[in-house]
């Protein structure tokens, strides 16, 4: 491997580490999320809204 | 009439959190389903076009280089964009579609100065210079840093948002300078060379999986703009719920 094919491997493989941590931190913060309002659901605590909701269907 | 009627109430629906997020669900696999296959098509071409006949195989870099400077500019354009929309239509998603693009918008500027000063060394003989264009991207970096910390240093959402909005517009400044700064200073990087009022002056070889490429990346960059859209709403449904139910038990007590 040339010192150049060297500077394209490093470019291609920070890139693809450093997206792939903003993808797994954006898919990671979403469960977290999710989680705490299944929780919340689970708990029987609702927003206005959402009450609502169930009250018109 | 009906139809301006229509598409309007189309617009206002899309204001509605609950039918953004309805309208995400729908849309957010498909979209990124086809960056993934279109930056995959993208590798692809990039790894068999031909080498550039000075830079060689380094020219390689340039796939990655250009499309991340590219959404690192677009993706502030999109925030200065909402926060006028914080500003002037008060937009109820505005502030969520800020907020949430900032660390995107970061980490590609951050690619775009990673990949640049990898390219730099083989062809400059340099990791960096303090020249205009490498100085205003690294600005735009430091800015995003900014926003980041000022969106997530104040709990109450309405508060923060305004502040976001006038710094966001501030910056925009940043832009044009990043944009024409290789026409009006000396600078050691190249001027543009696809975006230009005379036509592209990249051999199209080289300008075909630049632009899939490209594609590949903004699709992307949707694809996690819009997720973040839509976890930052289920963040504040949370914030809401943790009120009411500390509502609810201090009335009991």
């Amino acid at each position: 491997m040339s010192t150049h094919d060297m500077f394209v491997t490093a470019a291609y493989a920070l890139s693809a580490i450093g997206l792939a941590g903003l993808i797994a931190w954006i898919i990671a913060d979403q469960q977290t999320q999710r989680r705490e309002l299944a929780a919340f659901e689970a708990r029987g605590v609702k927003r206005r809204s959402e009450r609502a909701e169930k009250a018109n269907s | 009439m009906s139809e301006t009627g229509a598409s309007t109430s189309r617009w206002a629906d899309l204001a509605n959190p609950t039918r953004f997020v309805a309208l995400a669900d729908r849309v957010i696999l498909w979209l990124a389903g086809l960056s993934a296959v279109i930056l995959v098509a993208g590798c692809y071409l990039a790894f068999s076009a031909p080498e550039d006949y000075q830079q060689g195989t380094t020219v390689r870099i340039m796939y990655l280089h250009v499309p991340f400077a590219w959404l690192a500019m677009m993706c502030y354009t999109i925030m200065a964009l909402a926060a006028l929309g914080t500003l002037v239509w008060r937009h109820p998603l505005a502030d969520v579609s800020l907020k949430a693009a900032a660390p995107i918008g970061a980490v590609f500027t951050a690619l775009a100065l990673v990949t640049g000063s990898i390219w730099g060394k083989p062809m400059w003989g340099t990791w960096w210079v303090w020249d205009a264009r490498l100085t205003s991207v690294f600005i735009l970096f430091l800015m995003y840093l900014g926003i980041i910390a000022l969106t997530r240093a104040i709990d109450d959402p309405t508060r923060s948002a305004r502040a976001a909005a006038v710094i966001t517009l501030v910056g925009f400044i940043n832009i044009p300078i990043i944009k024409f700064s290789v026409d009006w200073w000396n600078t050691l990087h190249q001027p543009a060379s696809v975006f230009r009022l005379d036509g592209p002056t990249i051999d199209p070889s080289l300008l075909l999986p630049l632009m899939v490429m490209a594609l590949g990346f903004t699709l992307l960059f949707f694809t996690l703009h819009l997720t973040a859209i839509r976890t930052e709403i289920l963040r504040r449904r949370v914030a809401t719920l943790r009120r009411m139910e500390a509502r609810r038990a201090e009335r009991k007590a």
